[in-house]
């Protein structure tokens, strides 16, 4: 594997391969000192053309624990504002001796041009509303900690798929993992065409809630436009919100995931984002995991270091 | 003007086929066409050949003025010979947009100093295209413009829409549509569908054309005047332009080389070379233009060409500029992906194009007539091995083609020969 760019046909094999390894970085987390020198006179360039919080330090959080150098680059202070383009800023990058790029671009198949550009390993760490693969790594991840695999397990993915990277990496991720998927939204917020998915989809999160392992909530993404395909966020709500009603519903071991961030009162209820079933704590740290096994893999890092 | 003989070449003339026939230029004109005829010149052998009218294409964006940087008269003159065009009609969205008669006349101006091509200007149908009064249509009908568009946006519009068409009625002017509802294309970046779907893009869905269509449709039969579709991209346009012929509106539609030959599935790898307005569609869109073609509901192939700079391509999709490149492919792309006989080829590479743009010295192989000619083996491999364009955002560069330009024969002497252009060999008539 020399790049990570979509979950998109990646196979069982290789995903199998980079949870073994996350679970292993798991445990180094949880080590008084929780860092290895695999990744030693290493540089990770953490590229983040579009705004992030989260997955931008949980990339660094995982370089660092591998004890690589990190580069870290951000839209709002830099060379862009100037005019730069994509291409020579993620030169210049190279130029400084980055040894692999995170990127992250408002585009569709920017990392796909990073990696043309440059000839380093690339991390897609999400473009457009395309693909975020160790987002598909770090769920699959934690479903696997707690049911020990995703053989047969029934999961619903709910909310704005159409605008929606995350869906479009843990759908594939996890029917290749050997779950079955539900994708549960209103017309609108469904993609237009879902031949090629590896899911089922429908219209009402009632129907499907007593089915289910797992129910995954996706954030209303207004800025992508989600804002203006219902009519009301209440409406919203009111039919595909995880509000404490419908949490009451589900069955008693099933679990509630969710990407971050999220907007309690729309698509969660504040008693259902604190209960222990909800786990989006447990993909937070699990991300940190999932990164270090992917920049290790793609960096040929060893463990014995 | 030396004279000289093209020989041995099937000879596709207004009359139609010659077989194993010759075509003698003398005087810039044609003078004879038949077997065996005594040769008068220099004699060419064109055994495997047609020879037909010159190419005319009724899509070509030129950017000259305001961006020269793309292209320019020169080097789109340049392009349009390697490619076989004799003639082309220069779109008006140059910068400032063609909506005035001075700036038309530039264009013709600009066109006869480089010499390689007629290049007639088409004019705006709104002032700047801005869709909200008419451009100055006097003025652009004066200067010689019989073709008006706003190419890269549809006059959204009704009412301007409908007096320009009646202006233009009056006239026989063409009114020339790129049918794409703003509406319902805003954000789109490729044809809506299994690939959108995937990669997470707003798509162009096939109504936003065939709505367009449908309106302009009805306007035509309010006002009569000549409409021509642009771009023609969907299975349904193509079913409508087909009914609307039937009727007896005078309609035309064009199909571009890239919606013949590319579907929607070469976006997947987000290559930007891949990305033109309207969007490439679906195998089932690409079997009706082809058969659209053949049929005749489909009056003309126009490029469409559409050059712009590395450094404006070479970005992720979103951010990289619809269009791309084809005058020196499209006779190829027809001709590989078509298959259509040489008198239909001829028709809508030549012929057709010539007569929506009122041309009377283009698009006719008689004697007499003006010696603009192209000599085009159709099993020729097409040289895909560089551009005359100054921009190489062409998606046919590499790629395997059937049909190759031998020479070009422009106003009765050589602008291509040999494949090569007869200006840069230094062997100009």
């Amino acid at each position: 594997m020399k790049h990570l760019l979509t979950m998109e046909g990646v196979d069982r094999a290789t995903l199998a391969s980079l949870l073994d390894d996350a679970d292993e970085f798991y445990e180094v987390m949880h080590r008084p000192i929780p860092k290895v020198p695999a990744l030693r006179g290493k540089t990770v360039a953490t590229m983040f053309f579009e705004p992030s919080t989260r997955t931008k330090l949980s990339f660094e959080r995982a370089a660092k624990a591998l004890s690589a150098d990190t580069l870290s680059f951000s839209p709002g202070t830099s060379s862009l504002k100037k005019g730069e383009s994509l291409k020579d800023t993620v030169l210049t990058v190279k130029a400084m001796g980055a040894d692999l790029m995170v990127v992250r671009h408002t585009s569709t198949g920017a990392a796909w041009r990073v990696a043309e550009w440059t000839d380093l390993p690339v991390v897609n760490g999400g473009d457009g509303a395309h693909q975020h693969p160790t987002q598909a790594l770090l769920d699959s991840l934690t479903l696997r900690q707690h049911f020990g695999s995703l053989d047969g397990l029934r999961i619903a993915i709910v909310g704005d798929i159409r605008h929606s990277r995350v869906a479009r990496s843990d759908v594939f991720a996890f029917n290749t993992l050997g779950a079955e998927v539900t994708l549960v939204a209103p017309p609108t917020l469904l993609p237009p065409d879902l031949t090629g998915w590896p899911a089922t989809a429908s219209n009402s999160l009632d129907d499907v809630l007593t089915e289910v392992d797992a129910i995954y909530l996706l954030r209303v993404q207004a800025e992508r436009g989600g804002a203006s395909v219902f009519p009301s966020v209440a409406e919203y709500r009111e039919r595909f919100g995880m509000t404490d009603a419908r949490f009451n519903r589900l069955k008693p071991d099933t679990i509630v995931l969710h990407p971050g961030p999220m907007i309690r009162g729309i698509e969660i209820d504040g008693g259902v984002a604190d209960d222990p079933r909800c786990k989006v704590l447990e993909q937070v740290t699990n991300g940190v995991a999932v990164r270090m096994a992917v920049l290790f893999q793609l960096l040929g890092g060893s463990k014995d270091a | 003007m030396p004279d000289f003989t093209l020989q041995n070449a099937l000879v596709v003339t207004a009359a139609g086929l010659a077989d194993n026939s010759d075509v003698v230029v003398a005087d810039g004109e044609i003078a004879e066409i038949g077997q065996g005829l005594e040769a008068r010149g220099e004699a060419i052998d064109c055994a495997g050949s047609w020879i037909g009218p010159g190419f005319v294409d009724v899509h070509t964006h030129l950017r000259e003025p305001g961006q020269e940087w793309k292209e320019d008269i020169a080097t789109g003159s340049r392009a349009a010979a390697a490619g076989g065009y004799t003639a082309v009609v220069a779109m008006p969205n140059t910068e400032p947009a063609t909506d005035a008669g001075h700036l038309a006349r530039y264009v013709v101006d600009r066109g006869a100093a480089v010499d390689l091509v007629d290049v007639v200007p088409s004019g705006c149908i709104t002032a700047n295209r801005a869709g909200e009064k008419l451009a100055h249509l006097d003025e652009l009908w004066a200067a010689g413009v019989t073709i008006f568009t706003d190419d890269g946006d549809s006059v959204a519009d009704a009412g301007l829409l409908r007096r320009a068409m009646e202006y233009l009625a009056e006239r026989d002017g063409v009114v020339a549509q790129h049918c794409i509802d703003a509406g319902l294309a805003a954000g789109g970046q490729m044809h809506e569908g299994e690939v959108s779907s995937l990669l997470g893009m707003t798509g162009v869905p096939r109504q936003a054309e065939e709505m367009v269509i449908a309106r302009d449709l009805s306007l035509v039969r309010l006002t009569g005047v000549r409409y021509h579709v642009q771009h023609l991209s969907t299975a349904g346009g193509v079913a409508m332009i087909a009914a609307a012929k039937a009727e007896g509106l005078r309609v035309t539609a064009e199909a571009t080389p890239h919606h013949l030959y590319f579907d929607h599935s070469f976006v997947a790898d987000t290559n930007p070379v891949y990305k033109m307005m309207p969007p490439l569609r679906e195998p089932s869109d690409l079997d009706a233009l082809r058969e659209g073609l053949r049929t005749g509901v489909i009056d003309v192939v126009g490029t469409d060409h559409a050059p712009h700079a590395d450094h404006e391509k070479d970005h992720p999709w979103e951010d990289s500029p619809f269009g791309v490149t084809g005058l020196e492919w499209a006779a190829a792309v027809v001709n590989t992906v078509v298959k259509l006989e040489p008198a239909q080829f001829f028709s809508v590479m030549s012929s057709n194009p010539a007569a929506l743009a009122d041309m009377t010295d283009q698009g006719r192989l008689e004697v007499g007539a003006s010696a603009n000619l192209v000599v085009f083996d159709p099993t020729g491999e097409a040289n895909t091995t560089r551009t005359l364009s100054r921009s190489s955002n062409s998606p046919y560069l590499g790629r395997e083609l059937r049909g190759a330009v031998r020479h070009t024969i422009y106003r009765g002497r050589f602008t291509v020969r040999d494949g090569e252009l007869a200006e840069l060999a230094g062997a100009m008539g």
